[in-house]
């Protein structure tokens, strides 16, 4: 298998998966909850589950920040730039996530000026090289690309570039992880903690899941390796009836998180109230809004919105697989209606979507299981 | 879209704006600093780069296993598809002939 040779260490692995087997206490079941959908992406990609014992199950947290949007966001965002003259931009990521009325794609090919953008700073661009039009820049993400935003927003106002906007859909991931915690369905141990949402807000802001809910979580790397130990420091947390934050991410996490990005964050937005998740339903200040002093740049502000909610399709269980209730196979649409060619939610859509990630990786050999990790 | 890119410091702009040219497996872009501490950036350090906006400084050492995850997972031609589209400079998707 070509993927083989890039594991690096492979020894190491191998040793790391049979200390999971020896830690694992045949008498216990594990639920572990990784909460960022690019570890998700990573789990499947290398079949990680299949080296695991089978009393350690890994659920899939709602860290994919397309994923959560409700349709009846999109609809918001795309119903502001159905206006004459105006630019949609946004990241690769959005263009093909359903609206009511179809996916941004979809409307560019009904003639709505939609443009990929890789960077915000480059809406900003959009904005000077077309005077007269207005660019709206739908905005997403958790706290690792929301600094990214505010800087957006601090030069548009320090050059007081007038066709701009944002219409923002960053969310936080804290009260997402509470929200998971409070909600009866589920039973978790631990959690693998996000890894580049850390390097922002670095690892202090779950010292509440260890010492109020008595859950270790483990802040965790991206590499095969990296997951495996940051189970085994579970595992040795749970054995030890322990509850503490680990960073097991270090050579790019620092504990303290990003001061500079904290400080733009600050600046520029505020916390709403509440906001609607998609199957964790509304979360009391789990979202950022522009403050007052960039209300000229908020798209929210300068624009009517709809502002309907809209559910799912009826048969669709994004909201349950979301929440780690449902396996992606357990949706009854999963790979017949909705495949990533033609999605029926976002969870198809993103790469850091659960079922995308099932999709396109749970059928082949697990990569791990191909170097001899498995006991 | 959780991509974290790692690049290679080429040159500070003097410009008020704090940007900087980078280099990713041969792509050059300018990407913004405004996140890392004023003057923590020099030519020749390598950064964590993610939405056009370096996130943190890393050592080369980090920075090769970085680019090696993001082949394991898969990552690799987007995140140079990102880079590539820094500035607006090939946004629009290339059809495929």
């Amino acid at each position: 298998m070509k993927y083989v040779d890039e594991f690096r260490k492979p020894e190491l692995i191998k040793k790391t998966a049979l200390e999971i087997r020896r830690l694992a206490d045949p008498n216990r079941h594990y639920r572990l909850m990784e909460v960022c959908g690019g570890h998700t992406h990573a789990i499947y990609r290398f079949g990680l589950k299949d080296v695991l014992p089978e009393n350690i199950e890994l659920i899939h947290g709602p860290g994919c920040p397309v994923c959560i949007l409700p349709m009846g966001r999109i609809d918001d965002g795309l119903s502001i730039a159905s206006k004459s003259d105006t630019i949609f931009a946004a990241f690769g990521d959005m263009m093909r996530v359903p609206g009511t009325q179809g996916s941004p794609l979809e409307y560019k090919a009904r003639g709505m000026d939609v443009r990929i953008v890789y960077s915000p700073s480059d809406a900003i661009k959009l904005a000077k090289l077309n005077p007269a039009k207005h660019v709206m820049f739908f905005a997403i993400g958790f706290e690792t690309t929301a600094p990214s935003t505010a800087l957006t927003l601090q030069r548009a106002r320090r050059e007081g570039l007038e066709n701009f906007s944002v219409f923002c859909n960053h969310v936080t991931i804290i009260p997402a992880i509470r929200a998971i915690l409070d909600s009866p369905d589920m039973r978790l141990d631990g959690f693998i903690g996000p890894g580049h949402v850390s390097t922002v807000i670095g690892c202090r802001p779950y010292e509440w899941i260890a010492k109020n809910e008595n859950k270790p979580i483990v802040v965790a790397g991206f590499e095969p390796l990296d997951l495996l130990q940051s189970i085994v420091m579970l595992l040795r947390q749970l054995r030890d009836g322990e509850a503490n934050v680990e960073n097991q991410y270090k050579r790019v996490v620092p504990w303290e998180g990003n001061p500079s990005a904290l400080r733009a964050m600050a600046d520029v937005f505020e916390l709403r109230p509440y906001f609607e998740w998609r199957g964790l339903g509304f979360i009391s200040q789990s979202a950022l809004r522009l403050k007052e002093s960039y209300a000229q740049w908020d798209a929210e502000r300068r624009f009517e919105i709809p502002g309907i909610r809209v559910t799912d399709p009826k048969a669709a269980q994004c909201g349950e697989v979301l929440k780690g209730v449902l396996k992606p196979a357990q949706c009854k649409l999963f790979g017949n209606e909705c495949t990533p060619e033609h999605p029926i939610g976002a969870l198809m859509v993103s790469s850091e979507g659960s079922c995308a990630a099932y999709f396109n990786y749970e059928h082949g050999k697990s990569q791990l299981v191909s170097i001899g990790a498995s006991a | 879209m959780c991509l974290a890119i790692p690049g290679k410091i080429i040159e500070i702009s003097d410009r008020a704006d704090r940007s900087a040219l980078v280099e990713v497996v041969g792509v050059r872009r300018n990407v913004d600093l405004g996140l890392l501490e004023e003057g923590s950036a020099k030519p020749g350090d390598w950064v964590l780069i993610h939405v056009g906006y370096a996130m943190s400084k890393i050592s080369e050492r980090d920075a090769a296993e970085q680019m090696k995850t993001l082949e394991m997972l898969g990552e690799c031609e987007a995140a140079i598809a990102e880079v590539r589209g820094y500035g607006l400079e090939d946004s629009e998707p290339k059809p495929v002939t």
